[in-house]
């Protein structure tokens, strides 16, 4: 089998680079992008397997925004957010009410600093694996 | 403050006055929503009257008693939804007759609230109707003009502060479980990449700590008779190293001395402000012009740089906190996007203006212009 393929973006370079080593460790091909409009770009023609993607980014909701772009094209790709916002203002950003998932289209929302265990348990999850 | 209309229809004085006392101070507000919603009551003791309300007001929540004199709760349900008016009704039923439940619910209720009820009853109800009215309204919206929505409720600061902290945090874990092997010099650039980060927080701290300042307002603004040109030459010294670096000449044009009653700190920050960002975003071998005009009725400074300018929509967002123009261009430059957003509010502060005029690739020109 081959390796599964992740799209990780996030505009904050470090957290990408640390991220994408992570994930890379996890067994995983990673792409990567540094922009709500690159990552818009790169998935013209490469469909990911999973994506993880940020939260605020050129856009205050630019990981909603791709999200739902992806969903209309890739709509089998599992997305992760992964968000600093959650931990930091105790908001909860659950995807369980059927109102939210109208409109959020992310399958699964993490905070930044999930352990890596964890970030492995739930790639795992998603990709059935 | 957004409003949302409540209609009552009950032929219970009562349960009108009582639903006007409980819902009168009450707001909802939510992380999804921009600002606080609160509510304004109107009241129909029958079927009829609450039609004409229905069709003349257009009220967002329905709380509709069902027994009425004249016609039926379920007659008005009836007609809500042959008109198709995006309202959204409760049912108030002081009993619990499931047969009622379902041909109300068949016609479009979409809510049951028992009664009587007490405030804090009521007040939860009209609390998760207006969040999920908020949802369904804004899912629509998003749905029809395929529109980005504003989520302001995302707490910028934190993220803002968080962010370099978690970076750095990250490169220590990877140095720490030696993801990168056991070399020391694997990890040179995640800890040049660290000290760069810590770097950026010290900037945002003391950008912050500006931006205290002037937030708590006027109380410790100290004004005084000051010489604006002093202010301005010693804030283009402060630069100077940097310029140096970056290979951009600074020139200040002023020759007479420009008197004028303000607090020094304060014009300080809006110099060192537009002169850093002038520097910061220039090419290299470019040059930044301060000039500084005494005229009849006010005083203005203009800062000009030959750098890589901005977009129109750019310019548009430039002044608000923390807005950073997030471009291949500006990936390695680092700052707190706070800085114009303060040079802004010291200007409101002296009921001054600050105007911008940019072209990519060419540079951009900042005025300020204060009233004497």
């Amino acid at each position: 089998m081959s390796k599964k393929r992740i799209l990780i973006v996030d505009d904050d370079m470090d957290y990408l680079f640390q991220l994408k080593t992570k994930v890379e460790q996890f067994g995983f091909e990673t792409i990567t992008a540094e922009s709500q409009l690159e990552a818009e770009e790169l998935i013209v023609q490469t469909k990911p397997d999973l994506a993880i993607l940020d939260l605020m980014m050129e856009n205050e909701d630019s990981g909603f925004i791709l999200s739902r772009k992806l969903k209309s094209k890739y709509p089998d790709v599992p997305i992760i957010i992964a968000t600093g916002v959650t931990a930091e203002t105790g908001m909860d950003f659950s995807v369980s009410g059927e109102s939210d998932k109208q409109w959020i289209k992310a399958d699964l929302f993490l905070d930044k600093g999930i352990r890596a265990d964890q970030l492995q348990r739930e790639i795992n999850k998603l990709l059935k694996l | 403050m957004a409003n949302f209309k409540i209609l009552v229809v009950d032929d219970e004085m009562g349960i009108r006055a009582g639903a006007q006392r409980i819902l009168k101070n009450f707001t909802v507000d939510y992380p999804f929503m921009d600002e606080e919603i609160n509510f304004e009551v109107l009241e129909a003791a029958t079927g009829e009257e609450s039609i004409d309300i229905i069709d003349n007001d257009k009220p967002d929540i329905i709380l509709l008693d069902n027994k009425l004199p004249g016609i039926q709760g379920i007659e008005v349900l009836k007609y809500i939804k042959q008109k198709q008016y995006d309202i959204y009704v409760v049912m108030i039923t002081s009993y619990a007759s499931l047969e009622l439940a379902v041909k109300a619910t068949k016609d479009g209720a979409l809510d049951f609230i028992p009664k009587p009820f007490t405030p804090k009853e009521l007040r939860s109800s009209i609390e998760n109707i207006t969040k999920q009215l908020f949802l369904k309204r804004m899912t629509q919206k998003l749905n029809k003009e395929g529109k980005q929505i504003r989520f302001q409720f995302l707490s910028v600061l934190s993220h803002e502060l968080k962010a370099p902290l978690n970076a750095v945090e990250g490169y220590l874990t990877m140095m720490k479980e030696k993801q990168l092997g056991d070399q020391v010099e694997n990890y040179n650039e995640a800890i040049d990449r660290s000290m760069e980060r810590l770097k950026g927080m010290r900037g945002l701290i003391k950008d912050l700590l500006d931006l205290t300042k002037i937030e708590t307002g006027k109380p410790t603004q100290k004004l005084k008779q000051i010489q604006l040109e002093k202010i301005a030459r010693s804030s283009v010294e402060t630069f100077k190293p940097y310029a140096i670096q970056k290979d951009v000449d600074i020139y200040l044009n002023t020759s007479d001395s420009i008197n004028m009653k303000a607090d020094p700190e304060e014009m300080e920050i809006i110099f060192n402000n537009l002169i850093s960002n002038a520097v910061k975003y220039n090419k290299d071998g470019g040059r930044v012009d301060i000039g500084i005009k005494n005229g009849e009725n006010s005083i203005s400074i203009k800062v000009s740089d030959t750098g890589i300018g901005m977009e129109q929509q750019e310019v548009d967002k430039l002044f608000q906190d923390f807005y950073r123009i997030k471009s291949t261009k500006t990936k390695h430059i680092s700052g707190s996007g706070l800085g114009l957003s303060i040079v802004k509010k010291i200007v409101d502060l002296y009921e001054g203006e600050i105007q911008v005029e940019s072209e990519p690739e060419k540079g951009s020109t900042f005025f300020v212009v204060f009233p004497k």
